[in-house]
């Protein structure tokens, strides 16, 4: 008898495991289709890149949609969104809305047939009429409509600290006029820029902004977009000359050097604005920054205001490069279709856009919490050519040797010429896959 | 609620019940045979459904690994060797395959080598279960906290300024640094960094198994040694030693699968940036970041064979000793 317990207990034990493990299943997705009626007791499971503060201020958002529908948000916010869509592809275990890296992988999901468009769900004239038309073309893919963007940022921004030395009533309008006036400003700060480009396994983000913002202005949109698309080398000399700008007007003059900005996160790198003596003059940084580090808890205007970047080449001045939370829909249940519908609208915006660090795509919200962001919302509704982040829009491969590459060029361990000629053998291989 | 009650019902009642009543059906598939050939038969069909389970979690993904390891990014169709081509021509890969060597010998080194010696010393102390215990509690933390504690430790701040990481505060008392720790390329430091980081955690672990292995030994036999006018060292190289090394050789290999397995401290402390990336970061990158399923599962195989004469070494060995006994 004893012998045969022996054997049993186990087996009574992996059973446990098993319907403790098949427990967790019945909580599924999302109630199949009902019909349009009332989306009381529906779930629209929703993936997105914010947390802390900015999933505090998603929820803010939704949370009149959930208590007129009594459909419920399930949210979960991830910094590997990246990740979790390229496995949730192939393997179809994906959230009904979700956070898009950018409209490069919004038209490879789209293309792929998991992106459901949108059309029939937003109410098209309303929407195209209210956001900027920039927006709504970079959301499309082939004349249909998959991606909105919940909310913008501008990127480019010059961040300073007023205190130090006041640029708002005369910003440096060239390039060659900031570096003249950053020098005769100076003061006692140590260095003219700060700069921290360390971002766990997206390290060096910050610096292919730079990048971007320098080339864009340099060399303009055309070679900008055709950078990204894979038409331009990289060892072009229009790419190398950011590049160099890059590399002689700020990592030389860096607080720290090339070093303390590899070691320096991203979110805390414009803290010794803040110091004293200050430990740089300038700081740049796209408009979320006003909610990280030492910029949440300072006072915009007083503690620190931003210029837009200058211009390079005059011919180009009026071009600004943005980015912005794209969201799609991968499953159309008639709740994720409400809360999308919703999503758009300004009412659902002017919430977030109320609570800061978020400028919206609509030109209705218009409850901005301070100057600084009213500043940038104007410069968003205004720009003549819009472009998106173009690391974003590279394919992935190429957006991450991109990155490490912007680490080991900072901390000097590699020249310029080394680099470019790196990312262009990577190239080689990103784009013909 | 029902649906859990449900659930219980089926743990309780049906799981052991579809048990039982398999050990019953195949009494009853045995009476086919005869009385001779069931006790050759009856242990394979006990083992079936294990065996199955293995086949279907293991053999399985494994062979499904392979074939992808052979077709293009899309799955659609077969390109041969090109991905295991890609892998022994491509820098990042080579410098990958080069850091998870150095991964492997200095790993098993260094934990091996500490584990031995903080064993053997503290085998002679009175509060060895104290000694013991704070070089094991590491092991209890996960990997990922652990990168994340040590990256507090090589912390780094400019010149000037007050060093918040551990290390340059310690070596900036006596006038050194600032050194950014994990930025070092030369000779490959900062992957050292990394594998100290890896090495305080199984240090404990060695240091258990061979401290056990210590206690095992006959003292008679060092006893006689002494009396015989041997010096300590003399006991340890000629005695202690041999003794030790069948458990030295599983703990190596041990340590080896774990160096080619190392993928949490650097995904963690440098994302592989700056020339730490190692066989298991390349393979996650290449798959999840950027969606290339076929040269992940090349890298995949590329580590299974690397692992396979290990595991094929120390299953020998330890059939070997089994044989003795």
């Amino acid at each position: 008898m004893t012998s045969r317990w022996r054997f049993i207990t186990p087996v009574v034990a992996l059973g446990l495991v098993l319907a403790a493990c098949s427990g967790g299943n019945n909580t599924g997705s999302a109630p199949a289709g009902s019909g349009g009626g009332s989306l009381n007791g529906a779930t629209v499971t929703v993936i997105g890149t914010w947390t802390d503060v900015e999933q505090t201020n998603f929820l803010a958002m939704v949370k009149p949609w959930e208590d007129q529908t009594g459909a419920k948000v399930k949210y979960q916010g991830t910094r590997s969104i990246n990740d979790i869509l390229a496995a949730g592809i192939p393997t179809g275990v994906l959230p009904d809305l979700a956070g898009l890296p950018g409209p490069g992988q919004m038209a490879e999901y789209a293309n792929a047939g998991a992106l459901k468009p949108l059309d029939d769900v937003l109410d098209v004239s309303t929407y195209t009429s209210e956001t900027s038309p920039g927006l709504v073309k970079l959301g499309q893919v082939s004349g249909k409509t998959y991606g909105v963007f919940i909310k913008a940022s501008i990127k480019g921004l010059i961040w300073f600290n007023p205190k130090l030395h006041d640029y708002s009533s005369s910003p440096p309008a060239t390039w060659d006029d900031l570096k003249t006036q950053a020098k005769a400003n100076q003061g006692n700060a140590k260095a003219i820029w700060c700069l921290g480009i360390s971002s766990g396994d997206a390290s060096g983000w910050p610096a292919t902004d730079w990048i971007e913002s320098i080339l864009l202005r340099q060399a303009g949109p055309d070679v900008y977009n055709s950078w990204w698309q894979g038409k331009t080398k990289w060892t072009d000399p229009a790419i190398k000359q950011a590049f160099d700008t890059y590399m002689n007007d700020v990592v030389a003059n860096t607080f720290g050097g090339g070093t303390n900005a590899v070691a320096t996160k991203f979110d805390l790198a414009g803290d010794p604005l803040f110091a004293s003596p200050p430990g740089c003059e300038f700081l740049h940084q796209a408009s979320f920054i006003t909610g990280l580090g030492k910029f949440a808890k300072a006072k915009a205007g007083t503690d620190y205001n931003f210029f837009p970047f200058p211009a390079i080449n005059d011919q180009f001045k009026s071009a600004v490069e943005g980015a912005g939370d794209l969201f799609g829909m991968f499953h159309d249940t008639p709740a994720a279709k409400s809360l999308m519908k919703y999503l758009v609208t300004a009412p659902a915006q002017d919430i977030w856009v109320k609570a800061g660090g978020a400028l919206s795509a609509n030109k209705n919200a218009t409850d901005y919490p301070d100057d600084i962001s009213k500043r940038s919302a104007a410069i968003l509704s205004k720009a003549t050519s819009f472009v998106f982040d173009a690391s974003d829009n590279m394919p992935t491969a190429m957006n991450a040797a991109f990155w490490t590459h912007m680490v080991s060029l900072t901390g000097g361990k590699e020249t310029v010429d080394q680099a470019l000629a790196a990312l262009q053998k990577v190239a080689g291989d990103a784009y013909t896959q | 609620m029902a649906s859990k009650f449900i659930t219980a019902l089926i743990v309780v009642v049906v799981v052991p019940g579809v048990l039982v009543g398999y050990i019953w059906l195949t009494e009853q598939v045995l009476r086919v045979f005869s009385e001779r050939m069931k006790p050759r038969i009856r242990p394979w069909l006990w083992l079936a459904p294990a065996l199955g389970l293995l086949g279907l979690f293991l053999v399985y993904p494994m062979i499904g690994t392979i074939i992808t390891s052979l077709q293009d990014k899309f799955g659609k169709k077969f390109v041969g060797l090109t991905n295991y081509a890609w892998f022994f021509g491509s820098d990042d890969a080579l410098t990958a395959l080069k850091n998870n060597l150095l991964w492997l010998v200095f790993l098993t080194l260094l934990t091996v080598g500490v584990g031995l010696l903080v064993a053997v010393l503290v085998d002679r102390v009175r509060y060895e279960s104290v000694a013991k215990s704070v070089i094991f509690v590491p092991l209890a933390i996960s990997m990922v906290a652990a990168g994340v504690i040590w990256l507090y430790m090589y912390n780094y701040n400019p010149p000037g300024s007050p060093q918040t990481g551990t290390l340059n505060a310690a070596i900036g008392a006596v006038g050194v640094g600032p050194i950014p720790w994990l930025q070092v390329e030369d000779f490959s430091v900062n992957t050292f960094m990394l594998i100290i980081v890896m090495a305080w955690m199984w240090t404990g672990f060695a240091m258990v198994i061979i401290s056990a292995a210590l206690k095992g030994i006959n003292p008679e036999l060092l006893e006689a040694a002494r009396v015989d006018g041997a010096t300590e060292l003399q006991v340890f190289r000629g005695i202690i030693f041999p003794l030790l090394v069948p458990t030295l050789v599983v703990i190596s290999t041990t340590m080896i699968i774990t160096a080619l397995k190392a993928f949490d401290v650097v995904y963690t402390m440098t994302g592989g940036n700056l020339n730490t990336n190692v066989v298991g970061t390349l393979m996650y990158q290449e798959m999840f970041r950027f969606g290339n399923y076929a040269r992940g599962a090349a890298i995949a195989v590329v580590l299974l064979v690397a692992i396979v004469p290990i595991m094929f070494f120390n299953i020998s060995r330890f059939r070997a000793q089994e044989a003795i006994r």
